[in-house]
This record gives C-alpha cells, sequence and structure tokens, in this order.
C-alpha cells in the first residue's frame, strides 16, 4: 500500500486514488498529419520503465483533482509530487 | 471430476543440469519461465534444434510459473484467442504422456459467473462464439451452477447475484512447477541448456540484426534470440531499442490453510472480481485483478486483497473461517487490447513472445509450440500470426477484456 501525498490533502492511502498513467503524454496537436505508426504509438504505447516513472494520480475519494508522481518503479519509492502543468522535476 | 491423487510423485535428484554457457549457440531464449522452457522443448522435438540456451536470471521457472493460481482454459471470445487457447489444451490433455511426467491435469472444468443482465448477454454470446470455434461451452442456470459446484451461493437476495455461468467442463488446474520441471526435464533430455542465474544485460545489435546478448556470465552470440520474458520484457526488448506496448503492474494471488475438499472446479466472476480453485493439497487458491499502478515489485497492496476476500465470502459463505495463510505477487505485461504480442520484431532474428499479462499460464504448451515454430522458420505460426506486434498500428486489435476475465 503506497502512501501518496496529495498535494492539496496531505499523505493519503493509495486506495483513496485513481491511477493515471504515464504524465507528460501531450495529444498530438495535428492528428491527422500523423502517420499510422505514429498515430500507434500515441494512442498504444506507453514508457514501462523499471526505474523512474512520471506518473498521474487522481485523488477521487478527496479533492477529485489530478496530480503528478515521480516514483522508481523497482522500488515504489515516491521521489516527488507535483502539480499537473509544472515541468517533471529532476531527480538526483 | 478426476479423484484426488493417493500420494504425489516422488521427485528424482536432478530433473537437468545446470549448464554453463558455451559462448555461442542457434537458439538464445531470454527467460526460463514456462513460456522458454515449452519454447526450448518444441524448438528440439519439433524442429531438431537443439543448439539452443535458455538463460534464466533467477532459478529456473521462480516467476510467475512460480506464483500463477494454475487455471487453464480455452473458452475466449474471438477466434484468434480461441485458436491458440484451444491448441494449448489440446495439447494439455495429452501432455502428461508426451513429457512422461506427472503434472496433476485435473479437467474439473470451469465456471465463469454472471451478476447482472449485460454479464448473462455477454455470456451466452461467448458460449455460442466457443461453439462455434469447436470449444466446448455450456450456459447454466443458478440451480445448474449449485448442482456443479454446492458451495456457490445462488440466493437472489446478495449484493451481486448469480444470474448463471458459463462452464467449460474440459478447463482445469495442473500443479504449476511440475509443468516446468516436466518441460525443462524434456527439453535438457534433448539437448537444451539450462543456464540459471544469468541475466542478460544486454542484446547485440549490428546492422539491424540481433548478434547475441550480454549477461551477467559473459556475453554469448546467438544466431537468434527469443525473448520470453513476461513482466520484464519492455525491459530486454529495450536493449534493443524495440518498444513494445506493454505495462508491467503486480498481480497477486493467496491461498488459504489446508481444507478438506470442498470446491470441486474452479469457479471466476469478472463482476465482484475473484477466481478461486481447491489445490490437490486441499488450499484453496485465489486471485484478482492487477494492482493498478505500474511496478516492478513482486508485491501488491493490501487493499486488493481485501477487496478480493469481499468477493470470496460473497459467492462463498463457507470460506468465512478460512484463514489466509500466504499472499504473493508476480509482475505481468498487459497490452491494451488484453491479448499477447507474439512473433517478429523490427529487428532481424530477435523475436518477442509477451503480453500474456494475467493468462499466461494457460497457454504454455501452445504458445511454446507456436513461438518454437516461427522462431525455427522465421515467420510467424498461423495461430500467433493475429498478435503480431503490427496489430497496434493496423488496428486489428483482440479486445479479450472480457474473457481475459481478470480486470486490467
Amino acid at each position: 500500500m503506497l502512501l501518496i501525498s496529495c498535494p492539496w490533502c496531505g499523505p493519503r492511502d493509495e486506495a483513496e486514488f485513481h491511477y493515471g498513467g504515464q504524465a507528460h503524454v501531450a495529444h498530438p496537436e495535428d492528428p491527422a498529419a500523423l502517420s499510422d505508426e505514429e498515430w500507434a504509438r500515441y494512442l498504444f504505447f506507453r514508457d514501462n520503465p523499471k526505474g523512474l516513472f512520471a506518473e498521474r494520480w487522481s485523488h477521487t475519494a478527496g479533492c477529485r483533482r489530478w496530480f503528478n508522481i515521480v516514483r522508481d518503479t523497482a522500488t515504489n519509492e515516491i521521489h516527488a509530487v507535483y502539480r499537473v502543468g509544472e515541468p517533471r522535476p529532476v531527480i538526483t | 471430476m478426476n479423484p484426488l491423487p493417493d500420494h504425489l510423485p516422488d521427485h528424482p535428484d536432478r530433473l537437468w543440469r545446470s549448464a554453463e554457457p558455451k559462448r555461442s549457440y542457434d537458439v538464445v531464449i531470454v527467460g526460463g519461465g514456462g513460456h522458454g522452457l515449452a519454447t526450448a522443448y518444441y524448438l528440439a522435438r519439433n524442429h531438431g534444434i537443439t543448439d539452443v540456451a535458455v538463460l534464466e536470471r533467477g532459478w529456473l521457472a521462480g516467476g510467475n510459473m512460480a506464483r500463477n493460481t494454475t487455471i487453464i482454459r480455452s473458452n475466449y471470445l474471438w477466434d484468434e484467442s480461441a485458436g491458440i487457447y484451444e491448441h494449448a489444451l489440446k495439447l494439455w490433455e495429452g501432455l502428461e504422456e508426451d513429457l512422461g511426467y506427472p503434472l496433476l491435469f485435473s479437467q474439473r472444468g470451469v465456471l465463469n459467473l454472471a451478476h447482472s443482465p449485460q454479464d448473462v448477454r455477454e455470456s451466452v454470446r461467448r458460449v455460442n462464439a466457443n461453439r462455434l470455434n469447436g470449444v466446448d461451452a455450456e450456459w447454466l442456470t443458478p440451480e445448474q451452477v449449485k448442482e456443479v459446484c454446492p458451495i456457490v451461493e445462488i440466493s437472489p437476495d446478495v449484493r451481486y447475484p448469480v444470474l448463471g455461468a458459463t462452464f467449460q467442463p474440459r478447463a482445469g488446474i495442473a500443479k504449476h512447477d511440475y509443468v516446468a520441471w516436466g518441460f525443462a526435464r524434456a527439453a535438457a533430455d534433448l539437448g537444451v541448456d539450462m543456464i540459471e542465474h544469468c541475466e542478460v544485460t544486454g542484446l547485440d545489435v549490428r546492422d539491424g540484426r540481433v548478434t547475441g546478448v550480454r549477461t551477467t556470465r559473459g556475453p554469448i552470440a546467438a544466431k537468434k534470440v527469443a525473448l520470453a520474458a513476461a513482466g520484464h520484457s519492455s525491459v530486454v526488448a529495450g536493449f534493443a531499442g524495440v518498444a513494445l506496448p506493454l505495462q508491467s503492474h503486480p498481480l497477486q494471488a493467496l491461498v488459504s490453510e489446508l481444507l478438506e475438499p470442498v470446491h470441486p472446479t474452479v469457479v471466476m466472476s469478472n463482476a465482484v472480481h475473484v477466481y478461486v480453485s481447491q489445490a490437490h493439497k486441499g488450499e484453496l487458491v485465489m486471485g484478482a485483478g492487477i494492482d493498478a499502478a505500474n511496478s516492478y515489485r513482486q508485491r501488491g497492496a493490501f487493499h486488493i486483497i481485501e477487496r478480493q476476500m469481499a468477493a470470496a465470502l460473497e459467492l462463498f459463505p463457507i470460506f468465512a473461517r478460512a484463514h489466509v495463510l500466504r499472499t504473493w505477487g508476480g509482475v505481468v505485461d498487459v497490452t491494451p487490447d488484453a491479448s499477447p504480442v507474439v512473433g517478429l520484431t523490427p529487428v532481424e532474428d530477435l523475436y518477442v513472445n509477451c503480453g500474456w499479462g494475467t493468462g499466461g499460464f494457460k497457454a504454455t504448451p501452445g504458445v511454446g509450440w507456436c513461438y518454437a515454430h516461427t522462431v525455427a522458420t522465421g515467420e510467424p505460426h498461423p495461430l500467433n500470426a493475429p498478435f503480431s506486434l503490427d496489430r497496434f498500428t493496423t488496428g486489428r486489435l483482440v479486445d479479450e477484456h472480457g474473457a481475459a476475465a481478470v480486470a486490467h
């Protein structure tokens, strides 16, 4: 069970949150201009690193707001929590 | 239903010799789980390719092969899935004889419960689709469900009443460890090298062609490299710059203490989300859905287990006083359409078998057979051709979220 620090509500159990997968995946500006390969990549392919991963969470049982986390998928350690629209923090 | 065996078979001291890696092989298989071992066996048996190494970073069959809930069935919706899973089930039916090894394969049937009118419609549709594909399937009323499995609660007064179920009588369970050992022994007897504690740390690619692997026990040249790394597929394919449409998640399971035989079949429920069978020794074996967040940790969150137990009690009130003895997790690689990826990659002589997500065990002999053909001939076997990597570009998805029976 992860302990996730919602930027608005503070630390809460993972059970209060909904997972949103990889963060910082922008919708293509002009989908019609993409090749099938490029569209497939946007639609179906997400990073799957064993290590640091920037991902989206929503505090569905609390304030219902979305935010981002950088978490290590090999250890589950949470390195950073930041708001939507902010750049991904550099983890050293 | 098979009677329970009087005794479990004795194990010989050595089923295979753990080999020192040679400097080169015709085929290197990355991943010594069920799929890798079955592929090695059929490469040798069906194609006469015996200069093969199976590389395993831990010990043979210590990953998801040691962690699954052992359910075997072929009642999938789409023709493509029915094709490969039914091929697997037919192989299961003769596998103990073929491998000369007891697998405790028990065709006790599987019930997939329906809890809502929509479930009922989808289930009846699936029964019809199964029959058209030569897969045995029946639609059962709640009373008939009770006849097959007397301990299921069919009262209409529960939150998720059982409105019926699909039943595949030929489905069942097998002893997962014995399956791995049986394949390993048979493949080793045919000359395959089993190389344990040998982690792949890189893939050598020259002019768009794979030429070998780098490992913690030195480099190994290979004419062909076949990936069978389940939850770590993204990592190993990434060494060659191949992107796969996978997300790795923990999938948990658990067992109770040993109990008298009360559960004669396998019961799965999508809506309340638990699947249950009773192992030969007597422990109840249960699984649920994946943990939502990506992770390579072989453990999951407790609230998943809690919900799973709530679901189990709803369906089986008799379990109220049973105890959870042990819980564990494996790392499964899930695809967007809940179907596997088996076939060629953009890198020549590099093959991929992954994306089985929550349902790889039941496919073990079938995928081993087809993947071996793909690797040996360089062309997809007709049964795994629909599961090629390019389906995500062409849009020919095989959407099995319904029949996968495990929440993704």
